[in-house]
């Protein structure tokens, strides 16, 4: 099932149908004249896995950026579980977002533990007073903190390394820890900004089996990523962003099947598509080689042509 | 010279093993022997040393010299009883413990020498002392190195430092009962009390000189042994018991002092110690530059002045001390805040300019609040002057009292009440190191961004590292006053060549190591004791002072007490992946170049 971008989507293969966990509503994002992210509509619901996919430049990390407060959105608004959400991103995270980076971003000089530490920053309360005189309190919060983190630790299976400083983890285990780092802030929905880039088919199988765990918890999570086979193992419902805008939204099958998104990863023009132009013309300076070499060439030359 | 074949790794000179080891340990005897000898007929030369049976002044220095090159020979040797002194290398420190003894027997022979016109004033006990060091370091020189090098080494340079490589720390035999530990904890910082006392009373100049000389290698020695992770694990399992220990030898320096001579530079010390410490919150931990931060001392010293009931104050009151303090604390806290507030926006290199201008317009303002150029509240240059000593019901800071019949004068009261503020600020710094705040400011420094992302309001938490650094200043600066007895707008400036200034307090902290606990007590009791006993370098001061602050970065960056992550960060080498492992040393690694995250 497919539809139009300007549409708010069905919402299909919602397992629950109370309150979706996040509603973006037509969320724009432009940088000066150039138009990143472009009215874009999207719904999260809960124990949900949606994929976001799309060229490079299509705007997906800048989508993202906008759900998770670190950009604010010149238009729409994002919310969470029905309340909008205030474009500061550390009040997001308390909201019940929480989101991994595209490249990694560790705390590379603390330790595992203390990585998954900081990420329960936000559920804990306790002050500098009461640090200082080392109240009841702040023992058993440190306690409790400790305890959930540990127990976060033995789920991505990195229990046994929590005493090591993050930089030295292999690359498959750092992004395994700030999977963790962001699920001790207990949210409701994780933003998962490639989190296979760069692994190896085990890996990923591994990461995939992970998402699926966390889904188990009852945490929607909402993913980025590239590997095609990941993500239509993976996700209820995907969502392709072309040049900021989406594309399509639908099933796995609904996705595959669509012309529109095989034209705008094999860079063939599309109808209606913004930078038409542009994009004949290198379909048709390039005709001549081979398809294959096309592939990963054509999008680079259409990003970023938007008016 | 031969060339060492790799299959028998040999010493710089070719000796055989046991020859060496016998010729160190005879030859650390007969050092420590002749400081039983006069040294030079004249008593002009500090430390008179012209008694024999009794030790004095540098001879001091070479006879612990002498004896620790001797129990660390006597160690490798294997002697039963005393193979626990060196629980990593057995050679390097050996070596490193004569080269000590060496550098400290020569130069005072060589500073008698010069001082007194010539060799003529030397003793025959003085060239045996000269040539028992020299034999001792001949024989240490002649030892085989503690590590097989995997390749040979080529030029005698190279082989030299092979020979100073660390080894890794062995496994304890059989774990020692706790009263031992304890005891041996106790042990270590009254023998550290003991080389500070030592080092703070020796005369200025030459005798000072060979002191740092022997501190600077006996130290390595010690941390090439092993003993220091030794003492290190025991403190770290004890740690209560460790806080106690050393809070007890500080408190007990006044007692070892007959007069008030140099409990003033103790009590500066601890003074400047306390102000480095609260900075390391703000650098060191929450990874924001200040370059102005003696302002904060000098905002708690002004408001202690102002509410001090000196006849000079433009107020006229006289707090009590806890509401001085308080006073002090409070006046810091608010500059911080509002210093704070609108910069700490700002990131890295921009705050460290608004830092600098405001430590500065500190000072200006000051002088300019004289009367004339604005209102009278400071006296301007004249600053305020005649603040009278404190009195903590009924206790007079200015009178001397006796303690364990040791009477303590002026200073050495103020010495006592420092320590007190210094646990108060150690206390406060360990506690909010260790907690979700600390982590958040950990997390800020290393990664803004994510930290923002994992729900950190970064803001907030860096003016909270600001206010509570500017407080911990306000509180010493508190004390500052009335142990100065003047607070003038001179003494609190960006840099100048008397410690408490900005770039000085900085310095401490990195010297000492960014982000720790002893590291800036331990930069800062350096960074106040060298200039004050080297004032015969005058104008070299400051050269002398660069140059060792430039050799010092260049080769261990992470400070004199590293934090574990810093050392990580900067000598990283493969197998560094176990935490509980002895880290390589530095002096072995520094080609390894720090890897960008």
């Amino acid at each position: 099932m497919t539809t139009p971008p300007t549409l708010a989507p069905a919402t299909d293969n919602a397992p629950t149908d109370n309150d979706p966990v996040l509603r973006a509503d037509g969320v724009t994002m432009r940088f000066g004249g150039l138009t990143a992210v472009r009215g874009v509509d999207l719904t999260v619901h809960p124990r949900e896995i949606v994929g976001l996919i799309g060229p490079n430049g299509a705007g997906k990390t800048t989508f993202f950026n906008c759900l998770t407060g670190l950009y604010i959105p010149t238009e729409g608004t994002v919310s969470y579980k029905g309340t909008v959400l205030p474009p500061k991103p550390h009040l997001v995270t308390k909201a019940g977002i929480a989101r991994t980076f595209q490249n990694i971003r560790l705390f590379a000089n603390m330790t595992v533990l203390e990585n998954v530490l900081v990420g329960r920053h936000t559920r804990t309360k306790e002050g500098l007073w009461s640090a200082l005189l080392r109240s009841p309190g702040f023992k058993k919060a440190e306690r409790t903190s400790e305890e959930r983190a540990t127990e976060l630790l033995e789920f991505i299976g990195l229990a046994h390394k929590r005493d090591h400083l993050a930089r030295n983890l292999p690359y498959g285990e750092q992004r395994k820890l700030e999977i963790a780092r962001a699920l001790a802030s207990e949210p409701g929905l994780l933003l998962l900004d490639e989190p296979t880039a760069g692994m190896n088919p085990q890996e990923t199988r591994a990461t995939e089996e992970l998402v699926l765990a966390i889904r188990d918890k009852g945490i929607a999570v909402l993913v980025i990523e590239h590997d095609m086979r990941f993500i239509f193992n993976l996700c209820d419902r995907v969502a392709v962003l072309v040049q900021g805008e989406k594309l399509v939204e639908g099933t796995s099958d609904t996705v595959q099947a669509d012309e529109r998104v095989v034209a705008a990863y094999l860079g063939e023009p599309f109808e209606g598509a913004p930078g038409e132009a542009e994009a004949a013309e290198v379909a048709a300076a390039e005709a001549a080689a081979d398809t294959a070499a096309d592939a990963p060439s054509t999008p680079g030359t259409t990003k970023g042509e938007a008016p | 010279m031969t060339t060492t074949t790799a299959t028998t790794p040999r010493g710089l000179l070719p000796l055989p093993e046991r020859t060496a080891r016998l010729t160190t340990a005879a030859g650390a005897l007969a050092t420590t022997a002749t400081t039983g000898l006069s040294w030079t007929w004249s008593s002009d030369f500090p430390g008179d040393l012209t008694y024999y049976g009794s030790p004095a002044g540098l001879q001091i220095v070479t006879l612990t010299g002498g004896l620790l090159t001797l129990l660390l020979a006597a160690s490798a040797l294997g002697l039963r009883g005393l193979t626990w002194l060196t629980p990593a290398g057995r050679h390097a420190p050996t070596l490193l413990a004569a080269l000590a003894t060496f550098a400290a027997t020569w130069f005072t022979l060589g500073a008698i020498a010069v001082q007194l016109g010539g060799l003529v004033n030397l003793e025959p006990g003085g060239f045996a002392a000269g040539a028992a060091a020299l034999l001792t370091l001949l024989g240490a020189l002649a030892l085989p190195p503690d590590q097989p090098p995997t390749d040979p080494p080529g030029n005698p340079w190279q082989r030299f430092t092979a020979l100073l490589t660390a080894s890794p720390l062995r496994p304890r035999g059989r774990p020692l009962p706790t009263w031992a530990e304890i005891l041996t904890i106790a042990a270590a910082f009254a023998a550290g009390l003991i080389a500070f006392t030592y080092g703070i009373d020796t005369d200025d100049g030459a005798p000072f000189v060979g002191y740092l000389l022997f501190i600077a290698l006996a130290v390595p020695a010690l941390h090439r042994a092993g003993l220091i992770a030794r003492l290190t694990e025991l403190t770290h399992r004890h740690r209560g018991i460790a806080l106690t220990a050393a809070f007890l030898a500080a408190a007990s320096f006044p007692l070892t002092q007959d007069t008030d001579q140099y409990t003033i530079i103790g009590a500066n010390i601890l003074i400047f110690a306390t102000v480095a410490l609260g900075l390391n919150v703000v650098v060191g931990l929450a990874g924001l530059l200040d370059l102005g931060y003696v302002a904060f001392l000098g905002v708690g010293a002004y408001a202690a002045a102002l509410v001090s009931g000196s006849p000079e104050s433009a107020l006229g009151l006289h707090f009590p001390f806890w509401a001085a303090l308080l006073t002090g604390a409070a006046a810091s806290l608010v500059f911080g805040v509002l210093i704070g507030a609108p910069t700490l926006r700002l990131r890295g290199d921009y705050l460290a300019i608004v830092t600098l201008g405001f430590g500065e317009i500190f000072r200006i303002a000051m002088l300019n609040l004289n009367g004339t150029t604005g209102p009278d509240v400071t006296n301007g240059a004249m600053g305020i002057p005649n603040i009278p000593n404190l009195e903590i019901l009924g206790f007079n800071f200015g009178e001397t009292h006796d303690i364990l019949g040791i009477p303590i004068a002026t200073y050495g009261n103020y010495y006592l009440l420092m320590i007190l503020v210094t646990a108060l600020v150690v206390l406060v710094f360990r506690r909010a190191a260790a907690s979700r705040i600390g982590r958040a400011w950990i997390a800020i420094r290393e990664d803004e961004t994510a930290a923002v992302a994992m729900g950190i309001n970064s803001f907030r938490l860096r003016l909270l590292a600001f206010a509570l650094g500017a407080a911990l200043a306000g509180l010493a600066g508190t004390v500052h006053a009335h142990v100065v007895t003047t607070a003038t707008p001179e003494q609190f400036q960006f840099a100048g060549p008397q410690p408490p200034n900005s770039a000085f307090l900085l310095a401490a902290v990195i010297l000492g190591g960014m982000g720790t606990l002893s590291g800036p007590l331990v930069g800062a009791a350096l960074l106040f004791l060298i200039p004050a006993k080297l004032d015969f370098l005058q104008d070299y001061q400051l050269l002398l002072f660069g140059i060792a602050l430039v050799l010092l970065m260049r080769f261990r960056p992470e400070g004199l007490i590293p934090d574990r992550r810093k050392q990580l960060e900067f000598h990283e080498t493969g197998q560094l992946d176990v935490p509980d492992q002895r880290l390589p040393d530095p002096a072995a690694t520094t080609g390894v170049t720090k890897a960008k995250a």
